[in-house]
């Protein structure tokens, strides 16, 4: 029997080296794209260039190279990557593989996942387990479907760390345009998602082009090779270090004499003398110890699994979750949830499920299913199923009580599984969403009440009783446009000339809501939809109080416009679009906004760093460039009284 | 300069990717003996089981492990090795190891000479682990597979699931989500558990280098009598070794990166003798750890058929 030497005989030297190698970080990372946009033949070459795969396994790759092989008499470095023997023989990858290599600073693992069109379920079980995802475009092809679906999948995971490497760059003579086209395209999409941290890469996998190194051939591009992006994008600052969630996975009882409670924590931080509530018992104790074999820890720290004593005999169970009692997770047995279906046998509404989550089991059923996503276009339609692939935004009921928080607060706490009671099989995985509307952040266009038995006060006065008494037939007039574009300054100066003409009328200003009314939302595309279905609701009761609204907002997504137009009604609402260019914008922005973003300062700002999607069916198009302000007011007047209220232009 | 302390250079805790590991490994431990109801380590007496029976130690700690460890003998291990399980394990730890042989193949005279690897391995190892697992009536059994091993283990789940008959379907597998591991099964159904899935051969050295794991000193180089045979060194551990003609053990400084039955199994020469000269070799070395097993060597996807058969 041995134990480690202390090895006086090595030489410094490769002790220097052996240093260099015992303290790495772990990067877990997936690779989204098809076998068409070379994510093989990516991934073989990383593995090759780091020193991945040993020369007996390079002499096997020969072999099979001539056998299956796609390039002749050369390694094909797909090869190195297919493990299956069937699937090697078709020439596709059909499931998730794992790759492991390693520099200096870290350790990778990969999972390798299928970026064919029926494979959702595979991506979202790599990405599962991802810190940063790797999306391939092919630079001949620019964006394609795919390529929205796979970035729509990794955030919806809650992956905050994107590469989009745009291969096959020598097909396109390494044009820095093409590079640069793809990278706004994507940019633009990727504003309706949740992703903080994107980066772009230039490369030829099959040439080697900033793979691992940086290529000559982009001289344009100065951001380090793929892998220098691997190694150095610093992945630390999500791990969730506040809330302190330790689900009781196993309970330590050798003897009489220790009772003790294992788990890995989930998030947060636990000391020795901590005070502690066990959920969902909500009994008290404190943390007496911290025990490993290596010895008691005076404290321990997210993703370590430890053993904990109390000092109080309490029950605790497999589980339970150990929490801070100032800060607690949900406890419901009813929550919404955003779930992949991953079987072949679609959803069933009211049956009942295994469910998994943290340490704990217990049974459930979805009540309902609000809608599915389209994972192409984004865009959302009733259903009462899911099949396999889909996603949709669910309602699901357990029999027991279950302590979460929402996925995109705590990946440890927000996720679970649902699992056939037959089968066995693994239905779905799912991530609850935030149950308290108040402090959620996102968009609530279809959400249902949440008490039940609500009544509307029905208002004694009629509609047509107070068109009379103000002399008006309300509407609602949405003034949209790009920052700056002058939508603000048209509004006052409607609102001035509507109210010396005996109007009744209210200004809804997007800026200004967000000072009250909307001061809890940020700039993402659902926080900017939320801020618009707030202003199209106060809209909607200003209308039906017989006023008028002058609503001036950036609005930047056409089924956002969409949404507010339904709820105000067609039958009452205009849409002036302020069409002004964007140059002229930017040069007239005193505020400094524009140099912000442009600076990368403001994460999704409509025009600079995301999309804004023209209106088609806009009732006006004024350009506040080309007119004077007058005439585009004489302009929205002229709209109004071809639509009806002929009276107001006397004023 | 001074020199640092190579046992020193891996902090108690924090973000080291073998801490890490380390901390996933244990939970995958924790979750098999939580959720299944009579598990058992595969005990190889190789570095893979020394790491899982290392982590199994620490996940129960302060107590044992709460499951038997099962060795398949082959009745063709190293001698070392039997010495090694024998001191270590049963005497030292204290722990339940159950040495299962196939008696019926004792009997018959089956060995690695007269009937071939693949015939050996089959009778000796894998028919009597499958029979082992049903007799026993073990419903989950923990190994030390990595995914780094081989190309066919990279798809391998942590929980992988075999059917009444101990095969295994790489269809047939269940997606793995977060750390949410799904183990529901029928009653006649077994599981493989991969708690070092994730480990490379690296990190498994590197553990054991920080970790002081015992381990058996066949790893070590030490002048030892071997046979040149179609490119491997093969150890002459015992009489039972039958020399061709003209065949001379030399003593040569080797040691082994895998351990199985000693006459498939083949040595490398190395001057290593102390687990860092040995980590050294392995942050050097240009071929891979199964290049001395004669049984991979077999044929081209040689593992995927063996798994599917209920070789581990």
């Amino acid at each position: 029997m041995h134990a480690a030497a202390t090895g006086a005989s090595s030489a410094a030297a490769g002790l220097d080296l052996l240093a260099d190698h015992a303290n790495k970080e772990l990067l877990r990372f997936i690779t989204c794209g098809s076998v068409d946009d070379g994510k093989s033949t990516l991934i073989g070459r990383l593995l090759l260039e780091t020193g991945a795969v040993y020369d007996d396994q390079i002499a096997t790759l020969q072999k099979d190279s001539e056998r299956h092989g796609t390039t002749g008499a050369d390694i094909d470095p797909a090869l190195l990557l297919d493990g299956l023997e069937d699937e090697r023989q078709q020439g596709i990858t059909i499931d998730v593989a794992y790759r492991y290599f390693a520099t200096t600073r870290r350790k990778f693992i990969i999972a390798d996942t299928p970026g064919h069109e029926q494979f959702t379920r595979n991506m979202a079980t790599g990405a599962s387990t991802a810190e940063l995802a790797v999306i391939l475009v092919d630079a001949s092809k620019g964006l394609r479907p795919q390529t929205k679906r796979h970035a729509f999948i990794v955030s919806l995971l809650g992956i905050k760390h994107v590469i989009l490497a745009v291969n096959k760059m020598d097909l396109v003579d390494y044009d820095e345009s093409v590079f640069h086209t793809i990278c706004l395209d994507f940019r633009h999409f990727a504003a309706r998602l949740d992703i903080p941290e994107l980066r772009f890469v230039p490369l030829s996998a099959l040439k080697g082009d900033n793979v691992a190194r940086p290529s000559a051939n982009t001289a344009w591009y100065a951001d380090g090779s793929l892998l220098h992006l691997l190694e150095n994008i610093y992945i630390g600052a999500e791990a969730n270090v506040h809330d302190l969630r330790f689900p009781v996975q196993w309970v330590n009882r050798p003897d009489s004499s220790f009772r003790g409670f294992s788990g890995t924590i989930a998030s947060g931080t636990l000391r020795v003398g901590d005070e502690i509530v066990v959920l969902p018992s909500k009994k008290r104790s404190r943390i007496r110890r911290i025990v490993t074999r290596d010895g008691d820890l005076a404290e321990a720290a997210v993703a370590e699994s430890i053993t904990v004593t109390l000092d109080d005999e309490i029950d605790v169970a497999r589980g339970d979750m150990l929490v801070c009692p100032g800060n607690r997770p949900h406890i419901c047995r009813d929550a919404d949830a955003m779930l992949v279906w991953m079987s072949e046998e679609p959803l069933m509404p009211g049956k009942s499920y295994w469910v998994k989550h943290t340490t704990r089991r217990t049974s459930g059923e979805i009540q309902l299913v609000r809608y599915t996503i389209d994972v192409n276009t984004l865009q959302r339609s009733q259903a009462t199923t899911l099949r396999l692939n889909e996603i949709g935004r669910c309602r699901l009921a357990t029999r027991d009580p279950v302590m979460f928080d929402a996925y995109r607060r705590n990946r440890a706490t927000g996720a679970f599984i649902l699992v056939d009671r037959v089968t066995h099989e693994t239905v779905a995985a799912g991530m609850f969403l935030d149950p308290s509307d108040s402090s959620s952040s996102g968009e609530h266009w279809d959400d249902q009440p949440a008490g039940l038995r609500l009544q509307r006060a029905v208002s004694r006065v009629s509609g047509e009783e107070r068109a009379r008494h103000y002399g008006q037939a309300p509407f609602t007039l949405l003034i949209t446009g790009l920052s700056g574009s002058g939508k603000t300054t048209l509004a006052l100066d409607l609102e001035q000339r509507l109210f010396w003409a005996g109007r009744k009328c209210v200004l809804l200003d997007g800026q200004t809501m967000r000072f009250g009314i909307s001061r809890d939302l940020g700039f993402s595309a659902d926080e900017r939809s939320e801020n618009l279905r707030r202003a199209a609701e106060i809209a909607k009761m200003l209308n039906d109080a017989g006023l008028i609204c002058l609503a001036a907002f950036v609005a930047p997504h056409d089924d956002v416009r969409q949404r507010m137009r339904d709820l105000i009604g067609a039958d009452r609402f205009l849409h002036v679009h302020l069409s002004t260019p964007l140059d002229v914008c930017r040069q007239r922005d005193a505020t400094g906004r524009y140099d912000a973003a442009a600076r990368g300062e403001i994460a999704s700002f409509p025009g600079i760093t995301s999309a804004y999607e023209p209106p088609t069916t806009a009732d006006l198009e004024v350009s506040t460039h080309d007119l004077p302000p007058d005439q585009a007011v004489q302009a929205v007047l002229d709209l109004l009284q071809t639509k009806g209220d002929r009276d107001i232009c006397r004023g | 300069m001074t020199r640092p302390d190579a046992n020193h250079l891996l902090p108690s805790r924090g973000a080291s990717h073998l801490r890490q590991l380390e901390a996933e490994s244990i939970h995958i431990l924790r979750e098999v003996v939580a959720e299944l109801e009579s598990p058992v380590l595969l005990y190889s007496i190789g570095k893979d089981s020394s790491v899982i029976l290392h982590l199994a130690l620490k996940a129960f700690y302060p107590g044992k492990p709460p499951f038997p460890l099962l060795h398949i003998d082959s009745t063709w291990e190293f001698r070392e090795m039997i010495e090694f399980r024998d001191r270590y394990v049963r005497g030292e730890l204290g722990l339940d190891v159950i040495a299962y042989v196939n008696e019926e193949g004792v009997r018959a005279g089956i060995n690695p000479f007269d009937h071939g690897s693949q015939i050996y391995t089959d009778v000796m190892r894998t028919q009597p682990l499958k029979r082992a697992l049903t007799t026993f009536g073990f419903d989950a059994a923990i190994g030390g597979g990595r995914r780094d091993e081989e190309r066919s283990r990279a798809k391998e789940r942590v929980f992988s699931f075999r059917d009444r008959h101990h095969r295994w379907d790489p269809r047939n597998q269940r997606p793995e989500l977060w750390s949410l591991y799904n183990t529901w099964k029928r009653s006649d159904e077994c599981l493989r558990v991969f708690p070092l899935s994730n480990w490379t051969e690296l990190d498994v050295w590197q553990y054991i280098l920080h970790e002081h794991v015992p381990i058996v000193p066949l790893y070590f180089a030490s002048w030892r009598p071997v046979v040149q045979r179609q490119g491997d060194l093969i150890v002459v551990d015992d009489e039972r070794m039958r020399l061709r003609a003209g065949e001379i053990p030399e003593m040569k400084m080797v040691r082994f990166r895998t351990l199985g039955c000693y006459p498939v199994t083949g040595a490398i020469a190395s001057t290593a003798t102390t687990v860092e000269a040995i980590v050294h070799e392995m942050l050097t070395t240009r071929s891979s750890e199964r290049q001395g097993r004669a049984i991979d060597r077999d044929e081209s996807a040689a593992m995927e058929r063996k798994k599917r058969d209920g070789y581990f």
